[in-house]
């Protein structure tokens, strides 16, 4: 019997590294989006006892044990990593959204510089520091971004946009890169 | 020519570079002008209207006359100001506005007939007849006058855009800035600190002042250095702010490739930032005037402190025998510095006669000159004293009629400068730009030491608004000498004195506009054209208002200032729309499927950011007609199959989210079954059609409703706005799925048969009747089948996690094509539709209303929704709208077209006899003709009735009868069976 094989949205695009960043595709694993229907504070304690992280405030991301929960717009976070514990049912919307979006990591010492082409938010370490994540646009695209290290970034696009995600970074990394020498 | 142990130029390194085909040789360091004067060079540029010759008049960005072409083809870049672009090996500059040639330009003929070509000659002179403007004159006019010319060629360089972010944007790196800059990093604000020049410094590096006891330079190099050290820093050189916007964000273009012959991969042109500031310090420095005399363009004039710029910072002196005109004391300097380099001086000619001004030259005082001799290079100057008249013979005039400070940055949101008496020039009001200080010399402050007091003073400000302490800066030494003016604006006498020499306006023109009753500046400027262009009066601006100002009989201001809108100065277009050529236009959006259908060979269409396989071609085909025929073949035959992932798919949950779906679809789904879809038509509050669309009950409180691929983000828009705006109380939750499945139309009579291949169990008409959905299993992968049918047949839609979708796609249209079938794009979609009168956004196009396209009845009466009040407005339910029909050509002309009108059979096809239009049309396999769909006048009472529809735009005239829109299995049995 004929089998579906499985492909990740970025493929064989990536990696790409130019100059001082790198981008590779991440995955994710299990990606649920979870959306506050009752009580935030009941859903956070069901989260915490769950999966050790608690629903995240605006703005930021949360992360235990290869575990995370980024916050990801009104009432909404997306729980990354793990499949949602039957106890957040109660509390909240659960939908499987492990393959609608592109998940990406930008990485190096030019990472910010990188970013800085594309979107129009601060993005320094000194105002947006591991563990915040913002919805933002990366060019024209609406995007997910997290820091998830030192110079280190999660960035998230749908799906079909992977081809011009890949894109517009790369081409922001080789003019970066084109400073640097 | 060079001198001897002056400059701030690279000596070591000799670069070549060419003019007009002309090699030069220049040191690192150099710019064009400074090249050129090095070389002896003067002519570098012809005049707009009447193509004078002209040479460099500043050192600077506000230069006038000396703008070139750099590079050639399809990279040469236009009205590069060549003070500002840096020499580098195998540098191509040319010039322009000249034919033949600079030195012989035939275009000169327009200075001889200049009395006919004065202010608003054209439009006097081009009025008649009047369609001669746009056809002759203009264009000829355009030829004759103007600045260089883009290649005609696609751009193929490569520009930047970014965006940064700071506390304090401190704009301008002279004394004040840099002084400003310092405290605010000592303080720990974070800063950026721009400036235009690719050396930081401003005025410290063309002058030979002392702070510190060090020379101006080397103190400010210091500068530069402690704060490329700090990391609270960024240091952007080259780079011009050139406009200010709401909310502290300002736009700076950044030359990056611009000084090199020879760029890397990638590597940008021209970087545009967009940079965030919480508060902004401008210290842009000042710009000195000239003074209008008679035939004060000739090569080998320009002003004081440029001929100081260049004799300081590039060691160049731009003659052999130089005067000075002036009536500041800040003229001096050059005299001085001048002297001080060994240069012979032939004169110094003061306006003013209290005067003190000591060296080894000549001093006129009280004197003016009053006209230049001379070709295409200044040979003399008659100056007019006291006791006579006298010709002094020159090379190189420095003149000075004072200083403007650069207040533009101030004026962006419409704030307007003060005047101030005392150095007669305006200065910034304070407030205009919200955040924004200025010091320095463009808050007027012209002394060296005053510039660094007011920078320290305005940044320990800004630091105590940030909460942060202010640091302890020493006040280096500086001279402190006052600011003497008195002024000078025009010399009388005959002839034509040059106030704007970029565009040749001359003090008689302004005084002509004046005459003529454009007494208001804004009039004035537009009479005259005096002001615009890349230097945007930079040069002219408070001279020609003072000028105005005496020939009106009013002061300077109260004859006010033109308004300074962004750009400070000019900004390629490629930079701003950086990014956004090619790829770069808008973001693709591929289908699991893309690469499968491509391979296939199907030609891809765009559907708005989607691409979508118009069809699948096959050996043979010479037309996509045929393609499209075989695909509704495998349809209505066998088996297609079909991407249809691109629809919206928005999962809804929640204890209200059933109400919710009654509340935005005209008909009921609170009734609906779980396990089973129904289709449902959303109005916009002004009970127009918004959408359609099925939607699937998997839960109590679970529903999945797809959209149109066109509509997805308006109807997501337009359900939070429900859920946020008109029912915060209700519990729900929607969430895109879109991108999660990839979801894939099977459809035909042997639908079932393939499927029952891939599902790991089979089902059958009971298990999975019409209109049923759930959750399943395709070869071990979990999905969801619906089944639902927009071709009119038995039909499915599948739907896996998208990472699955491409191997699903081929598994299914391999598994089709052995059944007779295989896959169908976005024609054969279409054909199979309209023969069923299935509508789509070509029927609800904003303007129909669910009783147009006969679905008034789904407007159910048990329940309020969206839209339903103003839906039943009498306008929007009368018989007589243009309601939705079919067609089918009866007459000798077989073709329909969507986008023709519809007329009566015999009546005369204009405007007022028409009775409706044509919105989808295919040829059907079908029906065997083409068949269209469209809307009428009283559509349904028609049936029956000949009519005649005509595309104007295409030349087609064709008899119809006018139908019902269902052309296929009007009973619906095949999708049920």
């Amino acid at each position: 019997m004929a089998e579906l094989k499985a492909r990740t949205p970025c493929g064989d695009m990536l990696p790409v590294t130019h100059g001082a960043a790198q981008l590779v595709e991440l995955d994710l694993g299990i990606v649920t989006s979870v959306m506050v229907t009752g009580d935030e504070d009941a859903l956070s304690d069901a989260l915490e006892a769950a999966h050790g992280v608690a629903f995240p405030k605006p703005n930021r991301a949360s992360g235990k044990g290869g575990i995370r929960c980024v916050w990801f717009g009104r009432n909404q976070a997306l729980l990354i990593g793990a499949a949602p514990d039957a106890s957040l049912a109660a509390h909240g919307a659960l939908v499987d959204l492990s393959d609608g979006w592109c998940a990406v990591r930008l990485s190096g010492g030019a990472s910010e510089d990188v970013l800085a082409r594309l979107v129009p938010v601060d993005l320094r370490a000194g105002h947006f520091k591991r563990g915040h994540t913002v919805r933002t646009l990366v060019g024209h695209m609406t995007a997910s971004i997290t820091r998830t290290g030192g110079e280190d970034f999660m960035i998230l696009v749908f799906r079909s946009m992977a081809s011009t995600l890949v894109h517009e970074v790369s081409e922001a990394m080789l003019s970066v890169a084109s400073r640097e020498s | 020519m060079r001198i001897k142990g002056k400059g701030l130029i690279d000596r070591s390194n000799t670069v070549s570079f060419s003019f007009d085909g002309r090699s030069y040789d220049g040191f690192e360091g150099d710019t064009v002008a400074s090249a050129l004067l090095a070389n002896d060079v003067t002519l570098m540029g012809r005049s707009f209207k009447y193509h004078r010759p002209r040479g460099v008049l500043t050192a600077g960005s506000e230069e006038p006359n000396a703008l070139v072409t750099v590079g050639s083809g399809a990279a040469s870049e236009p009205n590069v100001r060549a003070t500002m672009q840096e020499v580098y090996e195998g540098l191509r500059v040319r010039s322009q506005n000249a034919w033949p040639s600079l030195d012989f330009d035939l275009m000169a003929v327009n200075n001889l007939v200049s009395p006919f070509l004065g202010a608003g000659f054209y439009y006097k002179t081009f009025m008649w007849p009047r369609k001669f403007w746009e056809r002759f004159y203009e264009p000829v006019i355009r030829r004759a006058a103007g600045l260089g010319g883009l290649s005609g060629a696609h751009n193929p360089d490569t520009y930047e855009r970014a965006f940064a972010f700071c506390d304090v944007l401190v704009i301008g790196a002279g004394p004040a800035g840099l002084m400003a800059a310092l405290t605010a990093a000592r303080g720990g604000a974070d800063v950026i600190l721009a400036d235009e020049d690719a050396l930081m410094g401003g005025r410290l590096n063309a002058e030979t002042y002392l702070i510190a006891g060090k020379p101006g330079h080397v103190w400010a190099a210091e500068a530069v250095a402690e704060l490329a050290g700090m990391d609270n820093v960024r240091l952007m050189s080259r780079t011009t702010v050139t406009g200010a916007y709401d909310q502290g964000t300002f736009g700076a273009l950044e030359r990056v490739g611009q000084h090199h012959g020879v760029r890397s991969k990638g590597a940008p042109l021209e970087c545009f930032w967009r940079i965030v500031a919480k508060h902004s310090i401008l210290t842009a420095g000042a710009l000195e005037r000239p003074i209008a005399f008679q035939n004060n363009d000739r090569p080998g004039i320009m002003t004081a402190g440029a001929v100081r710029a260049y004799l300081n910072r590039w060691g160049v002196s731009p003659g052999k025998a130089l005067t000075i005109f002036g009536n500041n004391d800040d003229a001096h300097r050059t005299a001085r510095d001048l002297a001080d380099a060994g240069v012979r001086i032939a004169a110094v000619v003061d306006s003013r006669t209290d005067v003190d001004v000591k060296g080894d030259f000549p001093v006129y005082r009280g004197a003016q000159v009053f006209n230049t001799g001379g070709g295409k290079e200044l040979e003399s100057i008659s100056i007019r004293t006291i006791s006579g008249v006298e010709k002094i013979q020159t090379d190189c005039l420095a003149m000075s009629g004072g200083w403007n400070p650069t207040v533009h940055l101030t004026c962006h949101m419409n704030g307007r400068p003060t005047w101030r008496p005392d150095i007669q020039a305006f200065v910034p009001t304070a407030g205009a730009i919200p955040g924004m200080v200025a010091a320095g010399a463009c808050n007027g402050t012209f002394s060296t030491r005053g510039c660094l007091a007011e920078g320290a003073d305005v940044a320990g400000k800004v630091l105590g608004t940030l909460g942060k302490k202010v640091p302890d800066v020493a006040l280096p030494q500086a001279e402190d000498a006052p600011y003497r003016m008195e002024p000078l604006w025009a010399v009388a006498g005959k002839g034509r004195a040059w106030l704007d020499f970029q565009n040749d306006v001359s003090v008689k023109d302004v005084a002509q506009a004046a005459v003529e009753n454009f007494r208001s500046v804004e009039h004035m400027k537009r009479y005259t054209t005096q002001g615009m262009a890349t230097d945007q009066g930079k040069n002219s601006n408070v001279g020609a208002l003072a000028v105005l100002a005496d020939a009106t009989g009013r002061g300077i201001p109260e004859t006010g200032t033109t308004t300074f809108r962004p750009p400070y100065s000019p900004v390629t277009i490629a930079a701003m729309g950086a990014g956004a050529q090619g790829k770069g236009f808008a973001p693709q959006r591929f289908t699991t499927s893309h690469s499968a259908s491509v391979e296939a060979g199907a030609p891809m269409i765009e559907a708005g950011l989607w691409y979508r396989p118009s069809y699948f071609p096959k050996a043979g085909e010479k037309t996509w007609r045929q393609s499209c025929d075989r695909e509704v073949g495998y349809v209505r035959k066998a088996v297609g199959v079909c991407d249809v992932s691109t629809l919206g798919k928005i999962d809804i949950q929640g204890p209200d989210a059933a109400a919710l779906l009654d509340f935005v679809y005209t008909n009921m789904f609170s009734t609906l079954k779980v396990g089973r879809v129904r289709y449902g038509l959303m109005l916009r509050e002004d009970g127009t059609v918004m959408d359609d669309g099925t939607c699937a009950r998997l839960g109590d409180h679970h529903f999945v409703m797809t959209t149109t691929t066109a509509a997805a983000g308006t109807v997501m828009k337009h359900l939070e706005f429900v859920a946020q705006c008109l029912h915060p109380e209700w519990c729900v939750a929607m969430t895109s799925v879109t991108e999660q499945w990839a979801q894939f139309a099977v459809a035909g009579p042997k639908s079932r048969e393939l499927l029952n291949g891939v599902l790991d169990a089979p089902i059958d008409n009971d298990s999975w009747p019409f209109m049923a959905c759930g959750d399943t299993s395709v070869l071990g992968v979990k999905g969801r089948l619906f089944r639902i049918s927009f071709s009119g047949e038995h039909a499915y839609e599948i739907a896996v996690p998208a990472r699955y979708g491409e191997s699903l796609f081929r598994e299914l249209v391999a598994r089709a094509q052995g059944l007779g079938g295989g896959a169908y794009g976005m024609e054969a979609l279409n054909v199979l539709r309209i023969e069923k009168g299935f509508i789509t956004h070509a029927e609800i196009h904003g303007r129909t209303t669910a009783f147009d396209v006969g679905m008034a009845g789904m407007i159910s009466a048990k329940k309020d929704c969206v839209g339903k009040v103003m839906a039943a407005r009498p306008g929007l339910v009368s018989a007589d709208r243009e309601r939705l029909v079919g067609m089918k050509p009866v007459g000798a002309v077989k073709m329909l077209s969507a986008g023709a009108h519809i007329f009566g059979k015999d009546a005369e096809a204009v405007r007022e006899n028409d009775q409706g239009y044509v919105t989808s049309v295919c040829f059907s396999p079908e029906v065997g003709t083409y068949i269209g769909l469209g809307f009428v006048k009283n559509g349904p009472e028609r049936y029956g009735e000949v009519m005649r529809v005509v595309d104007h735009l295409r030349a087609l005239d064709v008899e119809v009868e006018i139908c019902p829109p269902v052309f296929f299995d009007p009973e619906g049995g095949r999708a049920r069976g």
